[in-house]
This record gives C-alpha cells, structure tokens and sequence, in this order.
C-alpha cells in the first residue's frame, strides 16, 4: 500500500514541478503578437507558394496586418475576391489586380525548332542554360527540362511531350509568379486573363535577327514588323527583331495574327478572322483596372 | 614527391595517345573568326572594321580597361565582317572575320630562328610589352597575364611558379611545349621573374612526365634560381592554389584572397612561351600548341594552330570525327567544355580538343546518393559537394553561401568520383554562380 | 553530320566506381568470415545466409515493385548486404523463420519506411538484430557450440562475453588464439576476428572504407578497456588479456569494420567518423562492463547513428586555406 502512495505522492510532484517549469518558461518566452494575423492567415489561401514575395502565407498575413498601406501586397492566388474579405477586415483599401495568367512565349515545337545535339547534363533548365545555347539553335527558346515544372505549386504547367514545350493549363494557374521567376530563358509572362481563357501573344522572345531566328526556327518572330503595322490599338511594339503585344492594350481583334508570315503569333480560344470582317466588335475587355496593370509591364521587364 | 595536402582524384591520364607526336604546324585557313572575348574580364574592343586589310600580329581590338586583353590578327587578309557569331556553345558573340590573303607579317615582329637570351628590360617594359602582345593564362583559364604581374600596392612577390603539371588527362600540348620549347620557356620564365621581382621561381612537372622534368633541368644546367620540381601525379595538381600548397606548402586563403596573398605567382608553361616570343621577339599572341586526342581519334596530334581556326578543320587533320555519338570538347575530360558547335574557332584559352566516343561519351544513370562521402574525400578544397549539390537542388544558396560554396574551383573531382553518378558539379556550379551573383549584387549595393 | 553531339557540363569522364562496386566488395570482403563459419558450425550457416538474403532481397523488390512504385534498385546489392550482415549478427542454429521476421524488420522497417537505399537513419541490419534481440531473447543468445574437431568445447553455447560478464572465467584462463582464429562460440559472423581483419583490410587496399571508424571504435574500445583494468582490476599482465579480450570478444571487430562503417549511417567527414568512432567505443564498453546485456555493440552502434545528422552538420572539414 505504502508503495502506491509513494508512487502516486511521486508522480504528483514531478508534475507539479514540470507544470511550473513550463509555465515559467512558456511566460518568459512569450511572444506578442497580433492575433489578426492569425485571422487573417486563415482567409488566405494557404498555398504558401511565395508568389507574393513573402516566404509564405503567414508572411504575408504578418504584412497585411502591419502596414497601413496594403496597395502593394496581393495575393493572386486568392484574388480580388479574397483581398477584398481581408482588407474589409482590416478596415483597409483594398488592392486590386486584374486577373493574369502564366503565358509561356515559345513555340519551337520539336518539329519547328530541329535539334542540333543532345543534352545530357543533370535535367535542368537553370544548368543547361548557364552550360551553353540549349538542343536547339535557339538561345532563347524553351529549354524543356522543367524548372518552370518543379517551381509550380499548383500542378498547372507541364512539359507536353510531344512539343518538348511548357504548357499552362490556364483554370489551374493562380498568376503566382512562381514559374516566371524558375525560366532562366524569361520565356514565361504574367499576361492578363479573358473570359474563357482566350489570348493572343507573341510566342516567341528571340532577340536574334530574322535570319538567324528563322535559321534556328520556323515558328520564331522574325520582328518584321507586319503586325505592329496593322494594329489599331497600338498594343504591339517591336525591339530588338521582336513584336511584343502589350496585352494590356491588345483588344484581341485577331488582325495581326493573320498577318505574321512565321505563325510566331499565338491565338487561344478564338476562331482564325475571316477575311474583310469589321473587328471592332470581336471582344469586349472586361474592365480593366489600368493602375493594377501597370505591375505586369513591370513584371515583363524583371 | 610533393602534392597537394587534401583530396584530388587519379584518373587515367590518357596522354599515351599524343604524347609522341612532335608539334606540327596546322595550315592557314581560309577565312578565320576572332572572339573579341577570349579571356577573364571586358570583351576588347574592335579598332578594324569591315573592308580594313590587316597583317599578321596587327592589332584588332584593343583591351577595354585594365582587366581586358588586346586581341592581334592571326593572319594576313581583308576583315569582311565584326559581328556576332555563334562559339562553341552555340552563343552568338562579337567576332572579327578576316578572309585570309597570303601570309604577310607585321614588319615589327623578329621572325628569325635565333633564340635572344638577353633582357635588359624594367619590370614596367615587360609588362607593357605582355600586354601589348594580349598575352592571357593559356592553362585555360584566361586570365590576363599583365593583371597577373602587377603586384598590387604593399604585397611582395617571393616565388614565380611555372605551371608545366598539366594534370588535366588527354591533353600533352603543355608536355610538348615543354619537350621542344624548353629554352624558350626557361627564357620567359627569367623575364617573368625579372617582371616581377623575385629571385626563385619552379617549374611544376608531374611525375608523368619525367623526360620534360629532365630535359628543363638539362637546359637550366647550374642556374640555381630556377629548380625544376617533380610533384606527385594527381588531380588537380595543376589548379593554381593546389599548385602553390604543393610547391611551397602555403594555402591560399578562401576568396576573395589570391596567390599573391601568400607571395606566388603561377604561370602556365605556354604562356612563358607566349611572354618570350612578345618581350623578345616583339610577336603578339596569334597562335598555340592545340592537343587533339581521343581513343577514337584516328591520328592524335599537337598542332601549332593561328587563333581563328575553326575546330572542325583539326579535327579533320587528325583523321575526323569517329563515327556514332561524341563529345567533343574545348579543353580536357575535367574541365572542358563540351562543343555543340565545331565550327567555333580555337582561342587563346583552348588547349586541346578532346574527342570522347562510345560508351564513354554518355553518362552513367543517376541512382541515389549512399552518403559513401567519396566526394567529400575528394574535394580538394575540403567542401562537401554532396550537401552543396543537394542545397542548390532546393536553391538554398544561404546555405550554400555558409558552406563556402565560393571556395569551389569546379574542378570535376566529386562528380568523377560519385559512385552513384550524381551531376555533384551540375548543381554546385549553379549554385556557385547563383551566389556569385547575389554577392556581387549586394556589394554593389553597399 | 551524321555524327550526333552529346552536351554535358564537365566532367566528362567518370570513375570505375558504383554503388554496385562498392556493395560487390563488401560482400566479397565477408566471405571469409562466412567461410570461417560455415567451417566452423557447419552447413546450417548458409542455409541462414541464403534465408537472409533471399528474403531482404524479396522484400526490398516487392516494396519497391507494389508499395513505393519507384525504380527497381535490388541490382545495387545493398539489399544483399544487408541480408548478409544480418546473418552475420544472428546465431548459427536459429530457426529460419526468425530469419525472416529479422529481414522483414530491416528492410520493411528500417530502409525502405525511410526512402530506401541513402536515406535510413539506423543500420537496417543492425535495427533488425536488436529487434530479434529483445523479441527473442532465447533463440539469440543460445548459439551452438562449434562443431570442429579437436577444439575444447570451452563454454558449450555461451559467448565468451557472457560468460566474462557472468564471472565464469578469468580472462587469463581465455583462449585468446581461439578468439582470433574463430573456434569460439558466437555469432556467425563475429567468430573469427582473423577473418573479419582480412576483410576489413581488403576494403581498405580497395578504398571502400577508410581508416578512420575502425580505428577508432576498436581504438577507443582498448583505451577504455585498458583504463578501467588499470583502475578496477589488478592491473598488469590482466591489463593486457582484459583488453585483448574486448577487442577479440563478441561482435567488435565485425561492428567495427562493417557495422559502424555503413556508408549511409555513418557520418561523411573524417573528424565526424573519428567521433562517431569513439561514442561507438566508449558505449560498447560502458555497456558491457555495466550494462545488462553482455555485448553493447550493436546498441552503441544505433545510438551513434541517430547522432550522424548532428555530426554531419556541425563536424565540417578543414576547408583549403582556412587556418
């Protein structure tokens, strides 16, 4: 009997003790902090994909709640939607963007673009780039091997295998930026979103001379400039022996896309523009936010 | 025998191939591509534009700031282009093209047989002839030589070292030079002494090549300022800070510290050479001994080639291309760089072509790593590749930043030695560039 | 051209090593304490060496075939190695079914839960002898007494370890010639120190270990071995026999050489082999001397192996030119 009682008096004085322990302890090292950041932890989305430069979503929240002025931070994974719940939670300005999605500005397909060697270092777009021009005799084209891949958190880019390029699959991409920043070729832009996934975009960033470019590639911009000449809207420029569409400004009207002699002008979700069609009414825009937009020319340039 | 103190691998030299053959004199060609960027440091820039005649050894672009080399004409002809033009690697860069018209020299230059011993020249004198002549590291590495020679302000030079080691496998062009250009190294060799200021100076020689040790020892005879020094045959004996611990038993600080930290200045045994023939003879540098070997190569050679000159026609004089896949690379198996493009002309840094084929030329599959630490054991810079690699795999460059990623020379040991076929140096040399540059952004910014 | 160029960062060659390699001659480096076994309990031993093997080799496919879904690696023999080492640690007569619960402990257990091959944290082997260990402390312990002829059965199924611990003998009295030669009782594979050092030293000359584990486990196990007689014992000549003894004795040579110096469970610098090395010595004799188990080694040894991440990040080596 005398035994249990020491055993129980025993063990009831080690917790004793511990529980002090960690009282003590837990107070001293007790860490103030806002407990909105929590809330507002909860109502991002958790994908703690660092697209919006913090390394995650708490980051973020901790951001969110701290400075006065929210305009610069956004979350494109949870969109408009949820910066508008935070920020009235806040009692803050909400920031808005215009919806974008990744875009990959490429289209040497195998079969467009002939190989010239075979890579055979460690499968990586960031090493074989440093390495040298890639399989191709494109050195700015898709490389293939992936980087954009491993960057995306959402399972929304992939290798087709057939055209050896990245493809984005638009419903799942959450504009993060994740696979902008892994192309070492700057091959993938943010552009802006349409309804039903439309685009129309330059894919091709070779900066080589129209010779060289065809040379290498049958798909690539040769920036003759034939698409800029049509444009009504002034959305397409060209530099360096490149046309770039500000999709900012395109009104997706289908005109320079007929024009371009190599097909380096890309065009998802519309019909090809019958011939002597008046164009004004193709799409409407849906509202674009012209301050929110400017981040993306930004985002081009980076 | 001396070596250096951690690590190295032992790989089979291979120089059996062209260790025999004498250096032959490569034929002119036709029309010849010069880089404007064939060493360390700015491009040069082109002082000759299209329609221009040129000479041989007249200058075609001059260095652009002091870390820069001047680039001369290798042949006589008429410049139809300065463009860009793709390299080895596929990358298009500002090139010089000259259409070659007979073989018509710079009247400056001493083009007679007879060897000059004398050099009563200053420091400065040589110096500004070296750079002049657009003299540059011929080990590979390309660093101008001028920048080499000037000690900076409150350092002291005690040691020239001659880097006649040449550890990298396959390539003889350094063993050759040294074989039938003795004396004219041993000549350089004293006036780079002189340039410098110091009193010794060695002559590094693996032990793989005991006929250049004693055909170098024959020539100096009683000189006893210049020792010719037998060191253990291992990899990389011939890295510059791996040179120096084996010669003088000093280490080279971490970077951003240098040789002369510790009082060595090493130059490669061509480029004593190449310093002779510009100090004495007035010649620029417009040519070089280029090793092509490899098991599959039907008549290995070393070629005394004009810069200019494009691969493929090496390749060609020494028997072509062996059938099926190969590598073919800029450099030895080590360090070189694989070529996706022969046309690319040979430079100043390129001192063999090594031609790999057959099983050989593929990797082997990548299997995961049993942590057997042979890489570790291998690193000459007493790094652990295997944590580097896996951190820059998770792009962790703090990390590797902390794990003194900068201290890398890349030279190949890990990766040749993984047992389980890991791309170690794929990885770690991203991330040592990843975090080269966010050092150099943040200094910029300070 | 018809010539197709292959690109690849440099180097561009590769050394004759593979994991293949290395784990062929870890087996050939066992093969004559196998040898010395087989000799000296008989037929049985391999019966339990193949049972071993097989069923490590089974199991490392059939997960990897049904459960992981990965790439096959059997081919790489580290399965075969690691059902090799644990006949190695188990007694010759042990029913082959426990043979099988050990394989399945190691390779279900402690490899493949953690990623397979590379990424285990605890010797599988070793993970499996412990449990059979505590589960079947019977069938473990009781070895057969060794079937040559003309030897002196000395301690008729006990381990010269136990029966150190149990004071049955004086260390004088210990046949230390038998304990070298492998004609006492033990272990399949610890018996034979003589043929353990022939293996040890043939992975050695073919640089599949290092110096530097083996030094200093049995290093580290003499000095302990050596002070606590000098301080406990009477010292003299009972110094000497008292360490050979420890060094000769149950599984230190085995563990030493092959145990501890598993590549994926050991630390990946010299410096942090040569702790690793000493903490396996020093645990070995601290558990022999005052434990409850006559032999600590396999124990030591998986304690020190949870201590090689620590070890990795903090031993780092001596960087060229750091002073």
């Amino acid at each position: 009997m005398s035994t249990l009682i020491y055993t129980i008096i025993t063990l009831f004085a080690i917790g004793v003790v511990s529980a002090l322990v960690l009282y003590f302890v837990a107070q001293k090292f007790k860490v103030e902090e806002d407990p909105r950041i929590d809330d507002v932890e909860k109502m991002l989305p958790g994908a703690n994909c660092g697209g919006c430069g913090f390394p995650g979503c708490r980051g973020l929240a901790t951001a969110l709640v701290e400075s006065d002025d929210i305009s610069s931070l956004y979350c494109s994974v949870g969109g408009d939607a949820c910066m508008g719940c935070i920020a009235e939670y806040l009692g803050k300005a909400a920031p808005k963007k215009e919806p974008t999605v990744a875009t990959v500005r490429c289209g040497g397909t195998c079969e467009k673009r002939p190989r010239t060697n075979t890579y055979i270092g460690a499968t990586s777009c960031a090493i074989a780039s440093s390495l040298y021009v890639g399989e191709t005799g494109c050195a700015y084209g898709c490389l293939g091997y992936g980087d954009c891949v491993a960057a995306c958190a959402f399972d929304a880019i992939r290798i087709n295998p057939e055209t050896g390029l990245a493809e984005v699959d638009a419903d799942k991409c959450t504009a993060c930026g994740a696979c902008v920043k892994a192309c070492p070729k700057g091959i993938i832009e943010l552009r802006k979103k349409w309804p039903k996934n439309r685009a129309i975009y330059v894919s091709c960033v070779s900066k080589d001379k129209g010779a060289v470019t065809m040379k290498a590639c049958k798909a690539g911009c040769i920036g003759c400039g034939k698409c800029a000449k049509v444009c009504e809207f002034g959305a397409i420029t060209i530099e360096n022996n490149l046309a770039y569409i500000d999709s900012t400004k395109c009104r997706l009207c289908r005109k320079c896309v007929a024009e371009c002699p190599t097909g380096a002008i890309k065009m998802i979700g519309l019909a090809p523009l019958a011939k002597k069609e008046p164009t004004t009414k193709a799409t409407e825009p849906t509202a674009p936010a012209a301050a929110a937009t400017v981040k993306q020319v930004e985002n081009k340039e980076a | 025998m001396k070596t250096f103190p951690i690590g190295g691998v032992h790989p089979s030299d291979n120089k059996k191939w062209s260790k025999a053959s004498a250096i032959e004199v490569m034929e002119l060609p036709d029309v010849v591509n010069i880089p404007l960027s064939q060493h360390i440091g700015a491009p040069a820039t082109a002082v000759v534009a299209k329609g221009d005649k040129v000479v041989v050894g007249q200058l075609l672009a001059e260095p652009t700031g002091f870390m820069s080399a001047a680039i001369h004409s290798p042949i006589s002809g008429t410049v139809t282009a300065v463009d860009m033009q793709p390299n080895g690697q596929g990358l298009r860069q500002m090139m010089v093209t000259i259409k070659r018209e007979g073989d018509e020299w710079d009247a400056s230059i001493d083009r007679s047989p007879e060897i000059v011993t004398e050099c009563t020249l200053s420091s400065k004198e040589i110096i500004d002839r070296i750079k002049a002549a657009g003299i540059v590291g011929m080990g590979g590495a390309t660093f101008p030589t001028h920048v080499k020679l000037s000690i900076p302000e409150g350092k002291r030079a005690e040691l020239l070292i001659i880097n006649g080691v040449e550890c990298e496998p396959y390539l003889t062009s350094d063993y050759r030079t040294m074989l039938e250009r003795g004396e004219l190294l041993v000549i350089g060799t004293r006036i780079l002494m002189r340039a410098i200021g110091v009193e010794q100076a060695v002559i590094g020689v693996e032990a793989n090549k005991p006929d250049a040790v004693q055909h170098l020892r024959d020539i100096i005879g009683d000189d006893k300022s210049i020792k010719v020094m037998m060191l253990k045959t291992q990899y990389p004996q011939g890295g510059e800070k791996q040179l120096i611990a084996a010669v003088m038993g000093r280490e080279v600080p971490a970077p951003p510290a240098l040789p002369i930290d510790v009082g060595a200045v090493v130059c490669n045994a061509s480029t004593a050479v190449a310093v002779y023939e510009a100090v004495q003879k007035h010649k620029p540098l417009i040519e070089r001994v280029v090793t092509v070997t490899g098991a599959g190569v039907k008549e290995p050679k070393n070629l005394l080639t004009r810069f200019g000159t494009p691969v493929s026609a090496l390749i060609e004089k020494c028997g072509g291309l062996p059938a099926g896949d190969v590598r073919v690379l800029n450099g030895g198996p080590m360090m070189g760089r694989a070529l996706c493009n022969v046309a690319m002309p040979v430079m100043k840094g390129c001192s063999g072509i090594t031609i790999i084929n057959g099983e050989e030329a593929y990797r082997g599959v990548e299997s995961a790593c049993i942590k057997c630490a042979k890489c570790v054991e291998a690193c000459p810079m007493g790094l652990e590749p295997y944590l580097l690699s896996k951190q820059a795999r998770k792009k962790a460059w703090e990390a590797m930043e902390q794990n003194d990623i900068t201290s890398c020379i890349e030279c190949g040991c890990c990766q040749y030695t993984c047992p389980a076929n890991i791309p170690l140096l794929d990885y770690v040399r991203l991330g040592k560039q990843t975090v080269m540059g966010i050092i150099r952004a943040r200094n910029a910014k300070k | 051209m018809a010539n197709k160029f292959l690109v690849a960062p440099a180097p561009h060659v590769h050394g004759s090593q593979s994991t293949a390699r290395l784990m062929g001659d870890v087996i050939i480096a066992l093969l004559p304490a196998l040898a010395v076994s087989v000799r000296v309990f008989g037929w049985n031993v391999l019966a339990v060496t193949a049972v071993s093997i097989a069923s490590c080799v089974l199991l490392e496919f059939l997960v990897q075939r049904f459960l992981v879904k990965g790439p096959l690696t059997i081919n790489n023999f580290s399965a075969v190695v690691t059902g090799l080492l644990l006949a190695m640690n188990l007694p010759a007569n042990i029913p082959l079914w426990i043979v099988v619960i050990g394989a399945i402990v190691a390779i279900g257990v402690a490899k493949m839960p953690f990623g397979g091959l590379g990424k285990n944290p605890f010797n599988p082997a070793l993970a499996a002898r412990v449990f059979l260990l505590i589960a079947y402390p019977v069938q473990m312990t009781s070895f057969p007494a060794p079937k040559m002829e003309g030897i002196a059965d000395a301690f008729s199924g006990a381990t010269p370890l136990a029966a150190a611990k149990a004071q049955m003998v004086t260390f004088a009295d210990t046949d230390m010639l038998g304990l070298f030669t492998g004609t006492i009782g033990g272990s399949m594979g610890e018996i034979s120190a003589m043929a353990l050092l022939l293996g040890g030293l043939y992975l050695l000359v073919r640089r599949v270990i290092t110096w530097h584990i083996p030094v200093a486990v049995l290093g580290s196990m003499g000095i302990f071995a050596a002070i606590y007689a000098l301080c406990a014992l009477d010292g003299g000549a009972t110094t000497l026999y008292f360490t050979a003894f420890h060094l000769l004795a149950g599984g230190a040579i085995l563990g030493a050489v092959f145990m501890a110096t598993d590549y994926v469970t050991s630390p990946m610098t010299p410096k942090g082999m040569l702790i690793y090395g000493v903490g396996i010595g020093a645990i070995t004799m601290c558990i022999r001397l005052w434990g409850a188990y006559p032999e600590g080694m396999s124990f030591a040894i998986l304690i020190m192996n949870s201590v090689v991440p620590l070890i990795n990040k903090y031993v780092k080596p001596k960087r060229f030119g750091a002073r």
